[in-house]
């Protein structure tokens, strides 16, 4: 029951903090892209991969007191923040998950920028292609985002870093 | 003659009762209509299990699938010479616009939870695989389909092309909103396509609407969220939804565990051995699921017996509002009340959610999450839309979303232990 919540608040949990709905996106879809027991269905929109699922998911965690979502306005636009309650860890402890590898790629997507995460994400979503055809794809679908060749080297190798920090847990 | 500029010697029109008519003049649309893949969306609702609560909701994928073309050829018409819009996309928006559903099973909802199936893989199949479709597609060029499944996956370069099938409000949403009040008869889901479509603007990226335009926009939104909540998300069609995905897991079930079926269910072996291909997911549809659900009344199995019976008598569950913050304790209890009846708790006690569903609401899509739905100022800025109305910023703003608990109350009634069962009517208030 609520097994697919109580994973996004495990998730919460590690990251103690989720800064951006933007971010909290991409982090569970690279999650769920690494094997991590993620349900929500994710389609490709404007700014990458995203799940309707997903937001809904959490706007429910906010309504049952298990997040604390706080609205902050930033330059011109709004930006949203997320911490685990109380009452979420106490809801958390009804269930038993092993999802200890989570830890240390949650902490380390938490510490990237969105921009970032969104081009991750991009590369993953196309990850049945050719790295050649890959990096042409993000080239055209992203292309109001400039990403320059190293920032998509980068990501790659910081794929491949997550890839191996879950093989070695 | 290039068969991408063919026309019929005379235009065709399906008589509809959202756009009064779907017009068809070119050769590739008619083609594609007659296609076996096409042609199946006749035999899938476009609601699912929706006509058990809304009786008329009985209208296909097929009839959403053509709306949904109209309204894309209208807008062409409406786009065409305007900057931004490229007049040699027409055809690709039209094919995509028909296409777009077409890899959709039956109840491919619970269908795609339940065996971790996903519809859109099937209709990139369907466009680029051997099928009749794909046949027809590359008679206009060979990378033809290829650009159709892209724009269907949101993934081709012409963001305008995608954001006419694809946005918060395109062709998809705005025919199946009206087309789905009109089957179900109610009154909210109106709104004035009329009026939206000709303050559509064609732009670099996306399809926009001109700032004159946002009362018609208003009411789009207004009738989104009310639909959301009277006719997507009623608790009863909920009911049979959790019924439905509960026969799905009970047959999977059985399989693993070597049952011997009396009717050996073919059609779903591959299905049961995470194995599906196209040629067998095409061949499946409303028809054939509702064979096996009558085959199934006949089981030996008591749970499957008894959840196709429910199922296709219309027996559904009662719910009870679900606050895990609250009743987490009593959920427990029940569960292990329910071992005690001899009522299995993975087949009668369902907790189901509102992130369970696949219907949405506007989101004005802020720092970047999604794409919302910009008005067109007369000096040529975009404005999100919540921003400029106060009837849209009221409505997403407000948070709204609900699990109930669903339970077989006949099976509870027919508890012999009088003090387990009052045990158990105590908790779900019966």
């Amino acid at each position: 029951m609520l097994e697919h919540h109580a994973r996004l608040i495990a998730m919460f949990d590690y990251a103690r903090e989720v800064v951006g709905r933007k971010k909290l996106q991409k982090m569970v879809y690279i999650a769920k892209k690494l094997n991590f027991p993620f349900c929500e269905k994710y389609q490709f929109h404007f700014y990458g991969p995203y799940s309707e699922e997903l937001t809904l998911r959490v706007e429910e965690l906010c309504n049952l007191g298990f997040l604390e979502e706080t609205k902050e306005k930033v330059g011109g636009y709004y930006q949203y923040r997320y911490i685990l309650t109380d009452e979420g860890g106490g809801f958390l402890k009804h269930y038993e998950m092993d999802l200890a590898s989570l830890k240390t790629c949650v902490t380390s997507m938490n510490e990237q920028p969105s921009r970032i995460l969104e081009l991750i994400s991009t590369i993953m979503y196309f990850d049945h292609l050719a790295k050649e055809e890959v990096v042409e794809k993000v080239k055209t679908v992203k292309q109001k985002q400039k990403y320059t060749d190293e920032e998509i080297e980068e990501a790659f190798r910081y794929i491949e870093e997550l890839r191996t920090n879950i093989s070695a847990s | 003659m290039n068969y991408k500029l063919q026309q019929l010697d005379e235009e065709k029109v399906f008589k509809d009762p959202v756009h009064r008519y779907v017009h068809v003049r070119d050769r590739l649309i008619w083609d594609l209509i007659g296609t076996k893949e096409f042609q199946r969306l006749r035999r899938i609702r476009q609601l699912g299990t929706t006509f058990l609560t809304f009786h008329g909701a009985e209208h296909s994928r097929f009839s959403h699938s053509l709306g949904v073309y109209e309204i894309v050829r209208r807008i062409s018409e409406i786009f065409k010479g305007r900057p931004h819009w490229n007049d040699d996309e027409r055809l690709l928006c039209l094919s995509a616009a028909l296409l777009h559903d077409v890899g959709h099973g039956p109840y491919s909802h619970s269908f795609e939870k339940v065996f971790g199936l996903d519809h859109e893989n099937f209709t990139q199949q369907i466009i680029l695989g051997e099928t009749e479709v794909n046949h027809v597609l590359k008679r206009v060029d060979k990378d033809f389909p290829k650009k159709v499944a892209e724009v269907i996956a949101k993934t081709y370069e012409n963001r305008l092309v995608v954001s006419m099938i694809s946005s918060q409000i395109d062709a998809d949403r705005m025919d199946y909103l009206l087309r789905d009040a009109y089957f179900t008869g109610v009154s909210y889901g109106q709104f004035d396509i009329e009026r939206i479509l000709r303050v559509m603007r064609p732009q670099e990226d996306q399809v926009v609407i001109k700032h004159s335009g946002m009362h018609a926009v208003e009411d789009y939104i207004m009738s989104r969220y009310q639909m959301y909540w009277q006719v997507y998300f009623h608790p009863v069609t909920r009911s049979a939804e959790v019924i439905l995905s509960k026969i799905l897991h009970r047959a999977k079930a059985l399989y693993e565990e070597g049952y011997l079926f009396k009717f050996e269910p073919l059609h779903f072996i591959t299905l049961f051995n995470d194995k599906v291909d196209l040629d067998d997911y095409i061949k499946l549809d409303e028809g054939i699921i509702q064979y096996y659900f009558q085959a199934w009344q006949e089981e030996e199995d008591e749970i499957l017996r008894d959840l196709c019976e429910r199922f296709s008598n219309r027996r559904l569950f009662k719910y009870m509002e679900f606050n895990p913050t609250v009743h987490m304790n009593a959920w427990h209890k029940l569960h292990t009340y329910f071992v005690q009846a001899k009522i299995d708790p993975d087949y009668y006690l369902i907790v189901d959610s509102s992130s369970d569903l696949p219907y949405d609401f506007y989101r004005p899509g802020e720092e970047e999450e999604r794409l919302p739905i910009h008005l067109l100022t007369k000096k040529g800025e975009y404005r999100e839309l919540s921003r400029e109305s106060t009837i849209v910023e009221a409505i997403s703003g407000k948070k709204r979303t609900d699990h109930k608990l669903y339970y077989p109350a006949d099976l509870i009634d027919g508890i012999h232990d009088k003090g387990l069962r009052k045990k158990i009517g105590e908790i779900l208030e019966l």
